[in-house]
């Protein structure tokens, strides 16, 4: 048993004992702090002179029938893997830490840590399969969970509503999805799942897909990691999803499991179907200007702060795109830490949501105010949440959002392209978010203490240390961007030397 | 030992059971089921150590195919849907003595419970003896042992004028689809002038066949087995007896009699798809019969409220999808190697088995308890019964395809040959009934586990659910099997 298989089993093991009988949280929080902690060894241990090729690799194979394609249960961890398998294993260490004591969930304890943990487990089993099937498949074990979680757990009257909602949109998006991952494994001579094997016939020119192939199959692909990552316009489900969600399932969510279509595109769509890719660019540019603008304004008009973190979060995923459609080592280099940098923001950014409602009973701007005169702690660590999402520097989001703008920037010619235009626009986009969160930040936090509110004490320790853990990472990441860098980097040229050979 | 043997043992079964019903003093009469369920469980051990003779001369294996792990592969899924059905009957014994029995006096107090065990023997050994049918006489003859013990189950209990009513309608459209059976295989044999499939199969791919008269046959031998199998446009039948059937034969009807159906149906068609003159319009037929029964059975099932109905639209559905599979066949023998559609169905099958019937087990233990099969009814079940709220969401999940479920792969395969084969109309009706399974399926969990009983529609009883140890093991076995061949479906396509 290697120790990615010990990575993604713990969850799901854990899962499993909580159904058997195992006291709930004490189970989830044991497997969690395994998870993180296997994780960081995994990442002490990381080869950074291997480039580009998976590490830690093991494969049981389950069938290799003639004119199948051959499936095996395959883990490995390149350098974007190892970084999002670090933000999973955080974000799911701080959502159970956030996540409620069982006495207060009435005899439902175990259903909600055994959510929990699938949705964690999926994410991450997610990250680290490569093998098509299972990357595919580990993502769906979160559809239940979160429809089951948001449905029973969720907040607002509409709860069950939304839950159907996110459920419909995820489940479609996901068929559309495996149409083109199957279409281009046929196309691909329908031999393996394996997504190395796969890649490397997509580069021989003799194996590889014709460009009208490409354009189909990126085309769905884009549809479906766009649905699973709300590009615009498949993006409705997620902010009313993220704001009816316990914080805990919005948290791991928004933080790591969106992350998925994201990391389905620079894994899978990027390196076999470059020719696809340039077809869609105009239209990917298009549409990822929508999330940026389109999305900054709607974010612009929301009273609530459950609601402007749903968006903006939406919002934020227009960068990362534009990092991929760069499609340069830097620009992907810097949606790859985005992609890290956004997933603690804004799950540090749910995780006090949470608290926030849970203390004051609502979360619209104009019944909250002056919070940090009652809550001065959590008033400080809102602010590095604010910063952080803004994008300021000495955090993650900052060091990813300038490599993807210089990325998206670059080229030796002098002329405007479509690429370029987009960048400028986007730019604008920061602007948005600052007017954004700083009101947000102003309106709960200052200003005359709003009435009946702030009562009860401050963040307790208990309480602290999950967000404290999130800004951590999210500072070490911002003041020495090269702890991640070095694993992202290689591997990302990899990425490109395999498809140019 | 022969093959056919095995038919055998089950018919002395069922006899031995209705021997013991009608002479031994039985108290409790629910002991018959054990009987069955034993015998059962032997005679499916035997399937892994049956021999076929090395000739096929003799009266008797005329009728038999020869060596063939499919007919094998389908008397294992009559095997074991007739076990699981038994095992529901034993827990549905109180529903079925409350609307049988005419308590006369002196009589036993569970009357008439003796051959609702014994009835689905034979109901099972026609199924088997489908299994293997290469003879247009042998398949009709055991088609017709099934239909007629369907039936007199589907209307056992007497006293519910839902399941008289379902009795009635079976009868009347099974009668029907028989004749046209019949006339099909009249008009099949008159213009191939053979009974034996290989013989009709040799004769239909020859340039000189008959086309209009061999298409002719084929359209009547459709339309009776789409009936079978509950393929749109012939389903009409479906929702209404479905509901009306006792619950066990509901699920024997629509794992047992599907599965038959469609093995025979892959039979008959098989030689017409190997036939060059006639592969194309037949394909584009059961292409329309697919897409027909993709769309109707997917969005029929979105409204429905009585989960006994849901689940009959449902397969009017998953009859779609193995449609789909069929519709794709490529001209045969580019099928030997690799994932024919043969092999398609015959897994979907097996996916098809383990979820339905899970969810069939569940409903029957929770029909003795809560007196309705209405979505509503189970309104907050997942707190008062979580093992079998679970054990429901498991079988829901993979009805709809969620990946790590069997059935995702049952989907994956059909998916995967309409690809192959540019189905695209078909494929893109296939992407829109998934899509509407995720509602229908998912709303049963939404009822289990999002809502709180109102005290009208479901009872706000707290009292915990009482399930048998058998029933347990039952459910527990499924579930597992459901996840197993959900992550390694070599554990069903290996037994092929």
């Amino acid at each position: 048993m290697s120790l990615l298989e010990i990575i993604v089993l713990l969850p799901l093991l854990a899962a499993l004992a909580i159904g058997l009988g195992a006291p709930a949280r004490i189970t989830a929080l044991v497997s969690s702090g395994g998870v993180l902690f296997f994780s960081l060894l995994v990442a002490l241990r990381f080869d950074r002179a291997l480039e580009g090729t998976a590490q830690f690799v093991s494969s049981r194979s389950l069938w290799d029938l003639p004119g199948i394609p051959k499936l095996s249960l395959a883990f490995g961890v390149d350098g974007i893997s190892l970084v999002l398998l670090l933000l999973a294993a955080l974000v799911l260490l701080a959502a159970i830490l956030v996540a409620p004591a069982e006495d207060s969930l009435k005899g439902r304890a175990r259903l909600y840590y055994i959510s929990l943990l699938l949705i964690g487990g999926g994410a991450i089993g997610a990250f680290l399969s490569t093998d098509l099937f299972f990357l595919y498949a580990f993502h769906e074990l979160a559809l239940i969970p979160t429809f089951l979680m948001i449905g029973i757990f969720g907040h607002g009257e509409d709860r069950v509503r939304v839950a159907w909602t996110i459920t419909i949109y995820l489940g479609v998006g996901s068929l559309i999805l495996l149409v083109g991952l199957l279409l281009a494994v046929i196309g691909l001579g329908g031999q393996t799942f394996d997504i190395a094997e796969l890649i490397a016939l997509a580069k021989n020119p003799a194996t590889g897909l014709s460009a009208s192939t490409q354009t189909w199959v990126y085309g769905l692909l884009l549809v479906g990691f766009g649905t699973l990552v709300s590009l615009f316009p498949f993006h409705s489900w997620a902010a009313p999803a993220y704001a009816a969600a316990p914080a805990p399932v919005a948290m791991l969510h928004a933080g790591v499991l969106k992350k998925f279509g994201l990391y389905g595109l620079i894994r899978i769509a990027l390196p076999m179907l470059p020719l696809g890719a340039a077809k869609w660019q105009t239209v990917l540019l298009v549409l990822l200007l929508g999330n940026i603008l389109y999305l900054g304004f709607v974010t612009l008009a929301q009273k609530k702060l459950d609601r402007m973190a749903g968006t903006s979060s939406v919002m934020h995923m227009g960068y990362i795109f534009l990092g991929i459609a760069a499609g340069n080592v830097i620009g992907i280099s810097g949606a790859v830490l985005l992609m890290v940098g956004h997933g603690l923001s804004i799950a540090l950014m749910f995780g006090m949501a949470g608290w926030i409602r849970e203390r004051c009973g609502t979360l619209e701007f104009s019944k909250l105010g002056g919070l940090a005169q009652a809550y001065p702690r959590l008033g400080l660590l809102f602010g590095f949440a604010v910063f952080a999402s803004a994008g300021l520097p000495g955090f993650a989001n900052f060091a990813g959002e300038v490599a993807v703008f210089f990325g998206a920037f670059a080229g030796e010619e002098t002329n405007w392209t479509w690429i370029r235009w987009t960048t400028v626009g986007a730019l604008w986009g920061v602007v948005i978010s600052a007017v954004y969160l700083l009101r947000a930040y102003r309106e709960i936090f200052f200003g005359p203490l709003a009435a009946g509110k702030g009562e009860g004490h401050d963040l307790n320790w208990a309480e602290r240390i999950p967000l404290l853990l999130l800004i951590g990472a999210l500072l070490l990441f911002g003041f020495i961007p090269e702890v991640l860098n070095q694993f992202i980097r290689p591997a990302v040229e990899g990425l490109f030397l395999t498809t140019a050979g | 030992m022969p093959v056919y043997f095995l038919e055998i043992i089950v018919v002395a079964l069922g006899l031995l059971m209705l021997m013991v019903d009608a002479f031994a003093p039985v108290t409790d009469k629910r002991a018959i089921a054990w009987i069955g369920m034993l015998g059962l469980v032997i005679t499916f051990a035997l399937l892994f150590y049956v021999k076929w003779p090395e000739s096929t001369e003799g009266v008797f294996w005329k009728f038999y195919t020869s060596e063939d792990s499919l007919s094998l592969f389908f008397k294992g899924i009559a095997l074991l849907t007739t076990l699981v059905v038994l095992i529901m009957a034993v827990e549905f014994t109180p529903v079925v003595v409350e609307q049988t029995a005419a308590a006369a006096k002196g009589a036993h107090p569970q009357a008439g419970l003796g051959e609702f065990f014994a009835l689905p023997m034979f109901a099972c050994a026609g199924l088997m003896w489908m299994a293997s049918a290469n003879h247009l006489v042998s398949i009709f003859v055991a088609l017709e042992t099934v239909t007629i013990t369907f039936y007199v189950m589907v209307a056992y209990l007497r006293r519910n004028v839902g399941s008289l009513e379902a009795g009635v309608k079976y009868l009347i459209l099974g009668a029907l689809s028989t004749g046209f059976l019949v006339y099909g295989f009249a008009w099949l044999y008159g213009t191939t002038g053979s009974m034996e499939l290989p013989a009709i199969s040799a004769a239909l791919a020859s340039p000189e066949v008959n086309r209009v008269a061999a298409l002719f046959a084929f359209g009547l031998i459709l339309v009776a087995l789409a009936f079978k199998v509950g393929a749109a446009p012939f389903h009409l039948w479906i929702p209404d007896v479905y509901q009306g059937a006792p619950t066990p034969i509901t699920a024997f009807l629509s794992v047992g009699s599907k599965a038959a159906g469609f093995l025979v149906l892959l039979r008959l068609v098989a030689p017409y798809l190997a036939s060059a003159p006639l592969v194309g319009k037949v394909s584009l037929v059961l292409a329309v019969l697919a897409g027909l029964s993709l769309l109707f059975g997917n969005l029929a099932a979105l409204p429905q409220r009585n989960f006994k109905r849901l689940l009959a639209y449902s397969s009017i559905a998953h009859a779609g999808f193995l449609l789909m599979a069929l519709a794709s066949s490529p001209l045969m023998e580019a099928n030997s190697a690799a994932l024919s559609p043969a092999k398609v169905i015959a897994f979907y099958l097996g996916a098809y088995l383990l979820m339905t019937l899970l969810a069939f087990l569940v409903i029957t233990i929770l029909r003795t308890q809560i007196p309705s099969e209405d979505l509503d009814a189970y309104k907050g079940l997942a707190k008062r019964a979580p093992f079998l709220a679970f054990a429901l969401l498991v079988a829901m999940a993979s009805l709809a395809g969620i990946p790590l479920t069997a059935g995702f792969f049952g989907k994956l395969f059909v998916f995967k040959i309409a690809l192959e084969q540019h189905q695209w109309a078909l494929l893109v009706l296939g992407l829109i009934g998934a899509g509407a399974g995720f509602y229908y399926y998912l709303k049963i969990a939404a009822s289990m586990f999002l809502e709180t009983p109102d005290g009208k529609s479901a009872p706000v009883a707290t009292t915990a659910i009482v399930i048998s140890p058998l029933a347990r093991v039952a459910i527990v076995v499924l579930i597992v099997l459901i996840f197993a061949a959900g992550v390694n479906p070599a554990l069903i396509l290996g037994l092929l």
